[in-house]
């Protein structure tokens, strides 16, 4: 066993590059998946909305972790190696997916339906409408609880240290194995997670504020 | 795609597997249970307490909120040791979510509380109904009401975070998945049979949610 030096600290503190790598390589896939699933989730067609209302039931009706354990085992029986970047990267975005795309529904369906009836009779398409009228309305209420989502984003990549991706939680393990000291350094990415997670989550929860205010 | 599946050799352990979810159940319905004591409580604190508590409690949940539960677990698991306070995998899983859920769950109680407006309570009073009459037959069903989707979903929440615990061999599920994958080294097919055991878990405590919702919770619209 070896002391914790200032070298392991720095290690550890670094890795958290990973993490946020992590975080919005994920919120960006997630976000495009999302968008997709919103719209499907709103869409005309009743067998539209059955396959993504299950997409979502899938992806809240079971553990983060089986998903990124099965996106780093299951690309493998297609011919397909992974690292556990790319299954991470994959998985986390597969779960954002889900859980954005039912919160944009949530925000698209609170624009009133007469936006949309005026928008068509004026003879705009479905996308103009979706992306010219309904979206930027809805855009302002969607925005705190996909904030939100984005602190459980950012505390979910810790479980990527699992299947073995060297973010902050794997970077302190490592570092712990060798030098064994627990409580300082897991105290040390506790302190560093939340000084990334607080900032959003109190910055979303200020903005649900104001917007209850609007409403009332 | 030529690989060959071979899900017998995870039917096999069927044993281990049902007996780890039956783990995995007790282990979140205690937690569940322990932390909504610790949330009622705080949630007490938090609307009628003095200034230091409602700062310390405010403070417990943005930290337990900010921060991964995995890292609050090692914290609990692989810290607390150095205080001199050493935990088996079980009790420290348990410990963990109870935590981790109680955070969640103050939050929650809280926003039911005050969702009762005092009118209700004092309309209540002057009609001349007892103090456990008020609470029961006005404060509680709609602050129930108010807050069961939250609650609720927290429990399947609580259940699914609960397989986070197989990282310090608690015994549950993922942890059961964990050695039978590490005998057979069919891992595919052993999470994916223990991600369908999940995911029906959750179906079903859906299901019984939405009837008791149904049962007890629905009232004839008012407004």
């Amino acid at each position: 066993m070896r002391v914790l030096g200032e070298g392991d600290i720095l290690f550890i503190l670094w890795a958290v590059r990973w993490t946020l790598l992590l975080s919005i390589t994920a919120f960006i896939g997630g976000g495009l998946g999302g968008l997709l699933v919103a719209l499907a989730r709103t869409s005309e067609f009743a067998w539209l909305r059955a396959i993504t209302s299950w997409y979502i039931k899938v992806f809240q009706g079971t553990p983060l972790l089986m998903q990124l354990f099965l996106a780093f085992f299951m690309p493998g029986i297609f011919g397909f190696n992974v690292d556990p970047w790319m299954a991470a990267a994959l998985g986390l975005s597969f779960n954002a997916s889900a859980f954005l795309g039912e919160i944009w529904r949530g925000a698209i369906e609170v624009v009133p339906k007469g936006q949309t009836e005026a928008a068509r009779s004026l003879g705009l398409g479905y996308f103009t409408n979706m992306f010219l009228v309904v979206i930027p309305q809805a855009i302002k209420i969607a925005i705190p609880p996909t904030i939100g989502f984005l602190v459980q984003l950012i505390k979910g990549t810790s479980l990527a240290s699992i299947i073995g991706f060297v973010e902050l939680t794997r970077a302190a393990q490592i570092i712990n194995n060798a030098t064994f000291r627990p409580f300082t350094i897991f105290t040390m990415v506790a302190a560093v997670y939340f000084i990334v997670c607080f900032p959003l989550s109190a910055w979303s929860k200020r903005m649900e504020e104001k917007l209850r205010v609007g409403v009332r | 795609m030529n690989y060959e599946f071979q899900f017998s050799a995870v039917f096999e352990s069927w044993d281990e597997l049902a007996y780890g979810a039956l783990n995995t159940l007790t282990l979140s319905a205690t937690a569940m249970a322990i932390g909504m004591v610790v949330a009622v409580l705080g949630a007490l604190g938090k609307t009628s307490g003095p200034a230091w508590l409602r700062n310390f409690i405010n403070a417990y949940i943005e930290l337990i909120r900010n921060t991964p539960f995995l890292i609050q677990l090692f914290m609990i698991f692989f810290g607390l040791p150095s205080a001199g306070i050493r935990l088996t995998p079980n009790t420290a899983a348990l410990l963990a979510l109870v935590v981790n859920a109680s955070a969640y769950g103050i939050e929650i109680i809280r926003a039911g509380i005050e969702s009762i407006q005092k009118g209700q309570i004092e309309a209540g009073k002057a009609l001349g109904l007892k103090p456990l009459q008020v609470f029961r037959l006005i404060v509680l069903k709609p602050a129930v009401q108010a807050v069961y989707p939250s609650l609720t979903s927290q429990f399947i929440l609580l259940m699914l975070n609960s397989s986070v615990c197989s990282t310090i061999a608690a015994s549950e599920l993922t942890a059961a998945a964990g050695d039978i994958q590490s005998r057979n080294f069919r891992s595919f097919e052993v999470y994916f049979v223990v991600t369908c055991m999940y995911f029906v878990l959750s179906l079903i405590f859906w299901g019984i949610f939405d009837l008791l919702e149904r049962k007890y919770l629905r009232q004839p619209k008012t407004r």
